[in-house]
């Protein structure tokens, strides 16, 4: 299992030959409240930088990005009743989707943990 | 996902800019100013707390100001009065001359096609001293051009004397009316829409006693070299909060307040915001304000298009320029005010439809991302007004 990070505040985590994508805490609480989030329907396959959940707090929607090319196994359907898990777990319980990894090379692009968290200090 | 960029841009500092910061709020550029999105609590926390406490808001940012006759020496003060308010009623629709001492009106600004420069507030001072003169208090966004447009209306009669480097906050919630006596025991007498300057420790001070939230409350304005500590001592009441721009936007939603740039603007005719009870039967009557023409005829018709509330069937959000669709697909209307109600637990909007859809009841689809949202016409507040009614 490893976890990479994209500039956008995602986080994918490899686990065999599917993943799990979400936002990092620190996107979270910059985010606020998460009121409602949209995760996408099996089977659908999204490209590297397409949208692959909507987050809505009180006052905005943002889309979340694919970090890599894949094709969704299974969205959270946990978050539909219960929206603030993305703040309360937004690493872990707050994750958007399960997918299938495409490509895998595409990971070696994104940040390890140490590269991610040097980068949010550099914001 | 992206995020708001941090703030790089010279921003104009409130007089309680640097004190929001120290407070550790999130800070955002909003008008140009450097203002506090939210709190430590977060936005719904914020918004729950001003609806059961009582909330304090910067709101420096907007324009306060005089407008004054630049010579009264021969009119009684009642004739100073009925002086200024004809200088100002053909561009704004309300009955300014009717004013009652103390009395705040809410009112349009209007261009020559009857469309909504800006809304504000108009009111007619108490002490016969102050005859002649009207507190009105504009949106930032436009405040130097409705100055402007005031200054070049009374040119050689009247003129604007704008008061916004001092600090005005609202103080918002049912337990307002106590807090208040912090700065001025008196000011909870105030009637709800009326106003008075009051002495205090920290100087004269203007208080109102109305609101952006729906809920009982004061906007107070406070002169820039004494606010600090007033505030301090306000915030120092346990049932005080420090509430960002985040919640007061939630709160006048859920209380089915315009904002303008969104709800209002300049092609929006004060009768399709469904404004006609801010222009008064005399007013009508008179006909003698700015295209006067489209706006009765609006009364007496039914304008084209009117502002609705939207009462949601599903949880998902709409936004700001979400289209509405009736049931065969055709576009009747658009969100310009969308979020979430954290009191009505779900999501809410303001929406401008075909009147022929603006019934209360009519079922209608939100495109939301591509996909119909199903979602019905409603009316507004979408919480209760909590206004002081002694």
């Amino acid at each position: 299992m490893s976890v990479k990070f994209t500039k956008d505040h995602e986080w994918i985590k490899t686990d065999g030959e599917t993943a799990k994508v979400g936002i990092t805490q620190y996107a979270a609480d910059q985010l606020g409240d998460v009121v409602y989030v949209e995760v996408p329907e099996a089977g659908k396959t999204i490209a590297k930088g397409d949208a692959i959940a909507v987050v809505e707090s009180v006052k905005a929607a943002s889309d979340v990005y694919a970090p890599i090319d894949c094709e969704v196994v299974e969205g959270n359907a946990e978050l539909s009743g219960a929206p603030e898990t993305v703040n309360s777990s937004a690493e872990a319980d707050g994750w958007f989707a399960i997918v299938k990894v495409s490509n895998p090379s595409q990971l070696d692009e994104l940040m390890d943990e140490a590269a991610y968290k040097a980068y949010l200090e550099s914001l | 996902m992206r995020l708001r960029g941090e703030m790089s841009q010279e921003l104009l500092q409130t007089p309680l800019s640097g004190l929001w910061a120290e407070m550790g709020a999130r800070m955002v550029e909003f008008a140009g100013y450097n203002m506090p999105v939210q709190f430590k609590d977060g936005v719904i926390k914020e918004h729950i707390w001003t609806r059961e406490n009582a909330g304090l808001f910067d709101v420096s940012h907007m324009g306060p100001s005089n407008y004054e006759l630049l010579d009264k020496s021969n009119l009684t003060p009642d004739e100073a009065h009925i002086k200024i308010a004809k200088v100002l009623e053909p561009i704004l629709p309300c009955d300014i001359q009717g004013l009652k001492r103390g009395q705040i009106r809410y009112t349009t600004l209007l261009n020559d096609d009857g469309g909504i420069i800006d809304d504000l507030m108009v009111a007619r001072p108490v002490s016969d001293f102050d005859q002649g003169g009207l507190y009105i208090v504009v949106n930032a966004g436009g405040k130097n051009d409705d100055w402007r447009i005031f200054d070049e209306i009374g040119a050689g009669i009247a003129k604007t004397i704008r008061l916004d480097e001092n600090a005005l906050v609202a103080l918002q919630g049912p337990k307002a009316k106590e807090a208040i006596k912090i700065i001025a025991p008196e000011a909870a007498n105030l009637g709800f829409m009326n106003f008075d300057k009051f002495t205090t420790k920290w100087g004269e001070v203007t208080i109102s006693r109305s609101g952006y939230t729906g809920e009982d409350g004061f906007e107070i304005l406070l002169g820039k070299d004494f606010c600090l500590e007033a505030i301090n001592e306000l915030l120092a009441n346990e049932d005080v909060k420090a509430i960002g721009l985040g919640a007061r936007d939630s709160l006048r939603l859920e209380a089915g307040l315009c904002l303008y740039g969104h709800d209002l603007d300049n092609s929006i005719s004060p009768i399709e915001a469904d404004l006609k009870w801010t222009i008064q039967k005399c007013r009508r009557e008179r006909a003698d304000f700015k295209a006067s023409e489209r706006i009765l005829a609006e009364l007496a018709n039914g304008p084209s298009r009117k502002r609705v509330g939207i009462e949601f069937l599903d949880k998902a959000p709409a936004r700001e320029g979400v289209e509405i669709q009736d049931q065969d697909g055709n576009k009747i209307g658009i969100i310009t005010s969308g979020g979430f109600g954290p009191s009505l637990g779900g999501p809410l909007a303001m929406a401008y439809v075909d009147s022929k859809f603006a019934e209360i009841g009519t079922p209608v689809n939100l495109m939301v991302r591509g996909v119909a949202r199903p979602a019905k016409i409603c009316g507004m507040p979408f919480v209760p007004h909590n206004y002081y009614r002694p």
